[in-house]
């Protein structure tokens, strides 16, 4: 691997792309290629980030056209000298990297992402087995990066479909044993731009950086639809 | 129109694609029947025009072929209101698709039973 790639980023003031020359390790991230060539080169390189290791969601871009965590790309898992960043599709551009997010927090917010845990009145707390808990346990790992949003081709021609980002909350709530408003969160997502848009490309699945797959849920959470689980 | 308002606004999308779910499969069954029926007669001989009269004439036939019209016509114009529900938003457009579809697979299933049963009772 050579010593220096080349990043381009995308500007949406010239919507064009502006190139760099960033020297790099074998376990420099991409993150830390942009933030080199912004502290370096072009201070007003717009990109949101946090924590740096894939557990606040803020860096979602598109790196080589696959929606990525920028954090948590290595520049030497990327078979190319070039490396391409742009914001992530289906989301309004704030500025060159940033994204608004305004959306999946209204999606995810309308499919209730928390919990009716009244306690049963014969005990003070919920028993929950750990087949229960394998049922959901996966889709509770979702940062809301928002990559499965980006990647979902329903997303791109739907702007009112409610996304696997928040169907897959939906499930995971949905299927915890503990929860007591299945039914109305199940009706929330039964209109006509909810669950039953999605046409399982599966593209949010392959993108997810932390290994919950929106797909499997929004299938899953159909077989409750058509009574096949209980 | 009552009724039609309650078609529309009244079923759950659930209530919507178990019928569009179920229409598929049970099309593609009787469609399967009706292929089996031509092959019967051998392919070229089934499409001359006396035996496809002979076919409408035949009641249970003619009952298979409303049947498919009917269910592919449910599923179809269903398909497109989705299609169409995708490529565009916004409260009006969605009212327009839908009473729009509700219309135009009222109107095929009416045509074509206007043919099965004028080729069933002997006016073509």
């Amino acid at each position: 691997m050579n010593n220096t790639i080349k990043l381009r980023v995308k500007r949406s003031a010239t919507d064009d792309f502006d190139e760099f020359t960033i020297p790099v390790q074998k376990w420099t991230t991409v993150l830390e290629c942009i933030l080199h060539a912004k502290h370096q080169f072009d201070h007003s390189i717009a990109v949101r980030y946090s924590c740096r290791q894939a557990t606040c969601g803020s860096c979602g871009m598109k790196i080589n056209g696959k929606p990525s965590l920028a954090c948590f790309t290595k520049v030497s898992e990327i078979d190319s000298d070039t490396i391409t960043v742009e914001p992530m599709s289906n989301f309004p551009i704030i500025r060159d990297l940033a994204v608004k997010f305004d959306r999946l927090f209204e999606n995810h917010r309308k499919v209730m992402p928390y919990m009716d845990n009244t306690p049963p009145e014969s005990s003070r707390m919920h028993i929950q087995s750990p087949a229960e808990l394998d049922k959901f346990i996966q889709f509770a790992n979702c940062i809301k990066c928002g990559l499965c949003n980006s990647a979902c081709p329903t997303m791109a021609t739907d702007t009112s479909f409610t996304g696997p980002q928040a169907l897959a909350q939906a499930y995971r709530y949905v299927a915890d044993s503990r929860d007591k408003d299945k039914d109305k969160r199940l009706r929330i997502i039964d209109d006509s731009h909810g669950i039953w848009r999605c046409h399982f490309a599966g593209s949010c699945s392959q993108v997810c950086p932390k290994g919950v797959d929106p797909a499997m849920g929004i299938q899953l959470l159909r077989g409750y639809m058509l009574g096949l689980s209980d | 129109m009552a009724l039609l308002y309650c078609l529309v606004y009244d079923m759950r999308e659930s209530h919507i694609m178990k019928i569009h779910y179920g229409t598929a499969l049970a099309a593609v069954g009787l469609v399967a029947v009706h292929i089996l029926m031509r092959m019967a007669d051998g392919y070229h001989q089934s499409l001359e025009f006396a035996n496809v009269l002979a076919n409408y004439q035949f009641v249970p036939y003619a009952g298979l072929l409303e049947i498919i019209l009917i269910l592919l016509s449910i599923h179809g114009f269903n398909g497109l209101r989705v299609i169409l529900l995708e490529l565009h938003q916004g409260h009006s457009y969605e009212k327009a698709v839908s009473y729009g579809c509700i219309a135009g697979m009222i109107g095929l299933i009416a045509y074509g039973s206007r043919t099965i049963v004028m080729a069933n009772m002997g006016m073509i």
